[in-house]
């Protein structure tokens, strides 16, 4: 599994670290929302839903520079499309991946 | 240039107030999480540019281009190249940004909406121009010279034409006044003021001084005013 890393938010920031530091609030806020979403809907069988929230959360993803957990996403909301759930697991190891990566930020 | 952003993620608003802030002549002027508090905004204010997100729940992107009547810029921004596509069919879509945006990329489509927006000022410089039009005022058809027009006032269900010799309220709205107007020579610098930009004397922060009457000039207006004027 490879790594998060902030190369993409240190770009947009330049040498403002008070932007840099508003937009990893912003993100650790946000994230646990939208994940906690994502489970409620996987728990309702919603495919609509899940479809939803994981394109949501695939800008969190390309954010932190996960570019092959972005394929694997994109992956996954292809199949929700299909009313499959091929690569909820894989997808769901990102999830944790991430929110382990921004207790560390 | 004024813009609006409207995305429902807070991280995404976040990120294209700052590549806005980043890029000149660009001012943000107001920022929305759905695309119905935006046309909200759009019935009152004027806008030259949305950025809006394509894949929004409930109201999506596609939803909002339908319903909105102005001929507003738009530049997608998306996580999702294959939802964009059908926009494009729409004169007002600019480009689309593939998310997570990149200073470049977005000042890329910016130049591509300045590129675009030049030939039509330069149209509307080069189109004929009229000299005249005539008012209706006491039963009698008055004609004004535009050029000796300095400045249009709203005033209720009236407006008050300013001219170099008389002082002309007539029964009118600004809209309308503004559509027999030359782009070249007239801009709308405030919801209730439209100048003749030629007569200008000075500017000063966000006021015009113009025979001797001061204008004030909406935050919105301020870039597309200073396009016009030719600055040493």
């Amino acid at each position: 599994m490879e790594t998060p890393n902030l190369n993409y938010v240190n770009s947009l920031a330049r040498d403002d670290d008070s932007f840099k530091d508003l937009l990893i609030d912003v993100i650790k806020n946000e994230f646990p929302v939208e994940q906690k979403e994502y489970f409620e809907s996987c728990k309702n069988n919603d495919y609509k839903k899940i479809e939803e929230n994981v394109h949501k959360i695939k800008h969190k993803i390309s954010i932190l520079g996960l570019e092959e957990s972005y394929k694997i996403a994109d992956e996954y909301e292809h199949n929700l499309r299909l009313k499959s759930n091929d690569k909820a697991y894989d997808f769901n190891l990102i999830l944790a991946t991430i929110s382990n990566y921004l207790k560390t930020i | 240039m004024n813009c609006i952003i409207i995305d429902d993620e807070k991280t995404a608003r976040l990120i294209i107030k700052s590549l806005c802030s980043q890029t000149e002549n660009l001012q943000v002027s107001g920022v929305f999480s759905s695309a119905i508090e935006a046309i909200k905004y759009l019935n009152e204010n004027e806008v030259d540019l949305i950025f809006l997100d394509f894949h929004m729940p409930d109201f999506n992107g596609l939803d909002f281009i339908k319903t909105i009547k102005k001929p507003i810029k738009i530049i997608l921004t998306t996580s999702d190249p294959k939802f964009a596509i059908e926009a494009f069919e729409y004169d007002f879509i600019v480009d689309y940004l593939l998310k997570p945006i990149e200073l470049p990329r977005f000042q890329k489509a910016i130049k591509k909406l300045r590129s675009q927006l030049k030939p039509a000022i330069h149209a509307s410089n080069t189109a004929e121009i009229k000299n005249d039009f005539y008012v209706n005022i006491d039963r009698r058809l008055i004609k004004i010279d535009l050029h000796s027009i300095y400045l249009i006032e709203a005033n209720g269900d009236y407006i008050n034409i300013r001219t170099e010799d008389n002082n002309y309220i007539v029964h009118s709205t600004l809209k309308k006044i503004e559509e027999k107007l030359p782009g070249s020579l007239f801009l709308k610098i405030h919801r209730s003021y439209i100048i003749n930009v030629k007569k200008i004397i000075d500017i000063e922060d966000n006021s015009v001084l113009i025979k001797k009457d001061i204008v004030p000039v909406s935050r919105s207006k301020k870039s597309e005013l200073m396009q016009r004027l030719d600055l040493l």
